[in-house]
């Protein structure tokens, strides 16, 4: 179901955590919230889910006004960064919880249990408790858990930040499938860009309690509406008040009427890509990336001068 | 405090200890070099020392005491009709008291670490106070509010409501020294415990109802488990409110402790000493009904 957000702000103290926030999700969408911490985007998944209330605007959730509704009545599936699991429950009975408190006959909920185990590939662990669980298993169980009563919408608050950096990169990869096969409306809020870049089909950037743009991972990238987007996403250099895409920087062995100078300060290599920090004429250091095969032809070494093509740079006013 | 009391308190806080211990927390005493376990068994050894001089040898000359004619004199001092009646009321005021404590107990915890309301301290203070004062000015209180000459007396005798020395007033005494142990013992699990669970049960669909029975309450049992243990062994061995507010009628409002003071006095040391030993017995049923428990709900649980 889509998810309307209109004029929502939230302060607390006298910290402004939302300040007249205004998200459309589509139905069906796999969305990311992306910010830096203290952005709001953890304020904004609660008070969508109902954890917190806003101070002023409203939540609508498919033709629902869920403003006043408690959380339990809004249909909504959260997933907690550390997972909230019930430690006391087996992982059965932390599943089958959003079922058994709706009293659902006994057959029903098993069924449903073990379906959603054997798609959360948790199929052998269902008697195990929550303590003798891995990470990336609990981090399963609860998405098990959250999705059980078939929610309208699935709420992930930072599903991958517990994780190590192999598990999180797998469990990216399983949201995404496991998305596509659910086409369950879901948002989750993350403050890594790629990660958002590797998931989401539309990403939402905040900061300072404000949206900046929303868009898919391409528009985002490549049409950045103003310059904490474009530094937020995606590497940039900053030459005065101008922004340049490293990659953008083409790096030619002869100079011609439309390149500078260029000193050679380091060479990194990173794998495929080759990160090259430069010197221009006015003593401004910039960073190009160029492929391995370009470093090759080029023989860069350190202290080598060469022409450099800058990109029309972006100014946002 | 009674020998009672004492030794209820004392096994039950060794006993928790045991259970909070994360694993490994030992660690520190395990290396095996001389010095460390010279170290480790000094202080062994003065910690069992402490702990005999303080509550072993005593207990065990209560026992002795009681027990060095045989067990036909002791038997036959605690089945006299005032020392059964008296064991008889003590139970019924655990009975009364230990429940009411334990609901009020978990309200004020969970008012403290979950509620919103203002002045959530100075309802801590408030729950502090039966520590602070002491038995017999609570039995004075209650005497002053609810006696002949109190505030209410008048109004509750004219409606043939007795409570001071008789029943109502002796649970209002041993409710009020033994209000905090469940509250007390039950606010860090709280705290401990966070919200998220609860805040999980509740986008599941749970109500708060639904939420406390089955998300809260498990989590915090240990705590409040605990807290009843205490409570339980406060009400049992309460000496000071409850002489007071009773008035100590032979046979009527003469609790366990009470009788044992009484047969002391008129020094009938045979019906004293077992009549403590009953006390005693009680005390340690407690506790074993209770590590039970635990023994069985663990091996359910791993937490």
């Amino acid at each position: 179901m889509a998810i309307e957000v209109h004029g929502v702000s939230k302060r607390f103290g006298t910290f402004t955590a939302l300040d007249y926030v205004n998200v459309t999700v589509e139905d069906g969408a796999l969305t990311a919230l992306l910010g830096p911490s203290g952005s709001g985007k953890s304020t904004l998944l609660r008070i969508i889910a109902g954890l917190e209330s806003p101070d002023t605007g409203s939540v609508v959730i498919g033709d629902r006004e869920v403003t006043a509704e408690p959380a339990r009545r809004r249909g909504v599936g959260f997933v907690f960064q550390h997972y909230a699991p019930f430690k006391h429950m087996t992982v059965y009975d932390n599943v089958a919880f959003g079922l058994t408190v709706r009293h659902e006959p006994k057959a029903a909920v098993r069924e449903r249990v073990h379906e959603l185990l054997s798609l959360v590939r948790l199929d052998g662990l269902a008697k195990r408790y929550p303590a003798q669980l891995s990470g990336g298993q609990l981090q399963r169980m609860a998405l098990a858990r959250a999705l059980a009563p078939k929610p309208d919408v699935l709420l992930l608050d930072e599903p991958f930040g517990a994780l190590d950096a192999q598990v999180r990169g797998e469990l990216r990869e399983w949201l995404r499938r496991l998305h596509e096969e659910i086409h369950v409306t879901t948002i989750f809020v993350t403050h890594d860009q790629e990660e958002a870049m590797d998931v989401a089909q539309q990403i939402v950037v905040m900061n300072a309690g404000r949206i900046e743009q929303a868009g898919t991972p391409h528009d985002l990238y490549e049409h950045p509406s103003n310059e904490f987007v474009m530094s937020f996403i995606g590497p940039v250099n900053r030459l005065g008040d101008a922004l340049l895409r490293p990659h953008d920087i083409q790096i030619l062995p002869y100079p011609d009427s439309s390149t500078v100078e260029a000193l050679v300060r380091r060479v990194v290599h990173l794998g495929f890509e080759v990160r090259v920090e430069l010197t221009l004429p006015d003593g401004r250091d910039i960073w190009a990336q160029v492929t391995r095969e370009t470093a090759a032809e080029l023989e860069l070494a350190e202290g080598q001068i060469l022409a450099a093509r800058l990109p029309a740079p972006r100014v946002f006013a | 405090m009674s020998s009672s009391e004492a030794a209820a308190i004392g096994p039950a806080g060794a006993a928790n200890g045991g259970v909070a211990l994360p694993p490994g927390a030992s660690s520190r005493w395990s290396d095996s070099t001389g010095a460390a376990r010279t170290r480790r068994l000094s202080l062994r050894f003065v910690a069992l020392l402490y702990l005999l001089a303080l509550l072993g040898a005593p207990v065990a000359m209560i026992f002795y005491r009681t027990f060095e004619h045989g067990i036909a004199p002791a038997w036959n001092a605690v089945t006299q009709p005032n020392a059964v009646h008296a064991f008889w009321l003590s139970v019924e005021l655990v009975a009364i008291v230990v429940p009411l404590n334990t609901a009020a107990g978990i309200g004020i915890a969970l008012l403290m670490e979950r509620g919103r309301m203002r002045g959530r301290s100075l309802l801590g203070l408030i729950v502090d106070l039966p520590f602070a004062i002491s038995p017999v000015v609570v039995g004075l209180a209650l005497l002053l509010v609810y006696g002949r000459t109190g505030w209410f007396g008048n109004w509750l005798a004219a409606h043939g409501i007795q409570v001071i020395f008789s029943v109502p007033g002796m649970v209002l005494a041993t409710a009020f020294v033994s209000l905090p142990f469940v509250a007390r013992e039950t606010i860090p699990v709280l705290h401990e415990l966070g919200t998220d669970s609860e805040q999980a049960a509740a986008t599941l669909g749970a109500s708060s109802w639904q939420t406390f029975w089955r998300v809260t309450l498990p989590a915090i049992r240990w705590g409040v488990v605990y807290g009843v243990v205490l409570t339980t062994a406060r009400a049992l061995g309460e000496f000071g409110a409850v002489s007071i507010v009773s008035g100590r009628i032979e046979g009527q409002t003469q609790t366990l402790p009470l009788y044992v003071q009484d047969r002391f006095e008129n020094f009938d040391t045979t019906g004293a000493y077992a009549a403590a030993v009953v006390l005693a017995l009680l005390a340690f049923a407690t506790l074993a009904t209770m590590s039970l428990l635990a023994k069985r709900t663990s091996r359910d649980t791993v937490v």
